[in-house]
């Protein structure tokens, strides 16, 4: 077996493992460092497929700082485990749902990336990535997004101020 | 031998070559700068066990292995245990995509002691940078110690505040070099030393030390341990080898801090005069003065300066140091489309 694919599968395990702990986890802090352990796992997935790029950004972005801004919030407040089932009946029935929309979507991307339809063959490094972003084919997206990050921003410190 | 294990091999001996210099450095280190900061002092400093007390650092790490483990007994054991792997792994993590020297020929094969040349390198340590601070917040964290979590508190708010300045501060010589790689950032600045980026980029130079300063928490930046109002800050609790993990994690940042500020701003191992030579022996040489010229600039500051107060931190590095380094980075953008050479 290809050394990448080794890789693939000990860091899709990992990935698994992570994100089940996460949730199954009663305690939040336990769960964040699970969803920081699940984010550094996918990081390591994308320098697999060739885009160091995303998988710096990844990290830097996601398990660094965002990560850091919930821990912060959750020692600030001490929360408390969850104590016992708190979980209502409908949730259940929702989340069961979502997983079953989560796994054709899934299943319908492999499926035409192993037909050669899909977009499998991108190449994401990290010129080819800045040179589609700022292509002109994307300039209008591109200004769109930052102006709405821009408001977001100007909007929670609006809202912090209050 | 096929090509694969051969490579294998070669990647595992510079691993080994790497860890076991950085480990080294790390207590030479420690017996250096207790020393240094005694004389700054007018004391003498360690100077019993061995020549000149050079054995100190041999003697304190026997004695690190010897101590009584502690835990507190409210402490969550999972993540106690777990903090300083956390710490020592993200050191070690970001040494590895940094050059320690020049390129050189052994046994007909061109060799650089890097572990890996990433096309990317710069943002990957930024990247572990900012994963490193888990190791402090967790060991704050998880010792159930109010000086504990005060030190965690102040520690993810300080590297968290620094660290855009520090990326910042980068973002000028990328622009220069055209390039994320460590080697062509360093061989850009070959030449005269005025060609290196200290002089060309002089407010990044500034503000990178400051920020580099302040992400490996060594005075005046020092608190998360703020021993004169926290006890120890977020490493109260732990004794033993956990506690020398801490001290080792910090000082490897330490080192790869000064390490990363000679490639970036200090022209790697470019003595900087044109003529002389620069690679093989007299590279490692030049690039060696200058790593340890910055860690002696860093025990300097140690025995210089007080230590911030924590509201003092936060302003300096959001209302002086954010906004200096973004109108250098807007600054330095503008030179370079107007075609001065940078």
């Amino acid at each position: 077996m290809p050394i990448d694919l080794v890789l693939f599968y000990v860091l899709g395990a990992v990935a698994i493992a992570a994100s089940v702990a996460m949730i199954a986890q009663r305690n939040p802090i336990y769960s964040a460092f699970a969803l920081i352990a699940t984010l550094c796992a996918l990081a390591a997935i994308y320098g697999l497929l060739g885009s160091p790029f995303i998988a710096v950004l990844q990290i830097v972005v996601y398990a660094g700082a965002i990560m850091v801004l919930f821990l912060f919030v959750l020692m600030l407040l001490s929360v408390r485990p969850e104590e016992g089932p708190s979980r209502s009946k409908s949730l259940k029935v929702a989340a069961g749902a979502l997983v079953l929309v989560f796994a054709a979507q899934v299943t319908s991307v492999v499926t035409a990336a192993a037909r050669g339809t899909g977009s499998a063959t991108f190449d994401a490094s990290t010129r080819q990535m800045a040179l589609k972003l700022f292509s002109p084919e994307f300039t209008y997206t591109f200004l769109a997004t930052a102006i709405l990050i821009l408001a977001a921003l100007v909007g929670a410190v609006v809202l912090a101020k209050k | 031998m096929s090509p694969f294990v051969e490579e294998l091999l070669i990647a595992t001996a510079k691993c080994g070559l790497v860890i076991f210099v950085m480990l080294n450095l790390f207590s030479v280190m420690t017996y250096i700068e207790r020393r240094t900061l005694a004389f700054m002092q007018f004391r003498l400093g360690p100077n019993r066990t061995g020549p000149l007390g050079i054995l100190q650092p041999a003697a304190d790490g026997i004695k690190l292995f010897f101590k009584e483990e502690l835990m507190p007994a409210d402490a969550d054991r999972w993540l106690f245990f777990g903090a300083p792997a956390v710490a020592i792994a993200a050191a070690f993590l970001s040494v590895a995509v940094v050059p320690y020297g020049p390129p050189f020929t052994l046994f007909g094969r061109e060799l650089q002691i890097q572990i890996a040349d990433l096309n990317v390198g710069i943002l990957y340590i930024f990247a572990i940078t900012s994963l490193g601070v888990y190791g402090l917040v967790l060991a704050g964290w998880s010792a159930n110690n109010k000086y504990s979590l005060l030190g965690a508190l102040r520690s993810s708010a300080q590297m968290f505040s620094y660290e855009l300045a520090l990326g910042l501060s980068w973002v000028g010589l990328i622009m220069a070099a055209g390039s994320f790689r460590i080697n062509d950032i360093v061989d850009h600045q070959a030449g005269w030393f005025h060609h290196w980026n200290a002089f060309r980029h002089p407010i990044a130079f500034i503000v990178y030390f400051i920020a580099a300063t302040a992400e490996v928490s060594r005075i005046p930046f020092d608190l998360p341990e703020g021993e004169s109002e926290l006890v120890a800050g977020f490493h109260t609790e732990y004794s033993s080898m956990k506690f020398g993990l801490i001290q080792m994690a910090e000082y490897v940042n330490m080192i790869s801090v000064a390490v990363l500020a000679t490639h970036l701003f200090l022209g790697g191992w470019h003595p900087g005069i044109p003529g002389v030579a620069s690679v093989g022996a007299p590279g490692f040489l030049w690039f060696t003065l200058k790593v340890g010229a910055i860690l002696f600039v860093f025990i300097w500051l140690r025995g210089t300066l007080p230590r911030f107060r924590y509201d003092q931190l936060m302003d300096f590095g959001w209302k002086v140091l954010i906004p200096v380094v973004t109108v250098n980075v807007f600054l330095t953008a503008g030179l370079i489309l107007a075609g001065v050479p940078l």
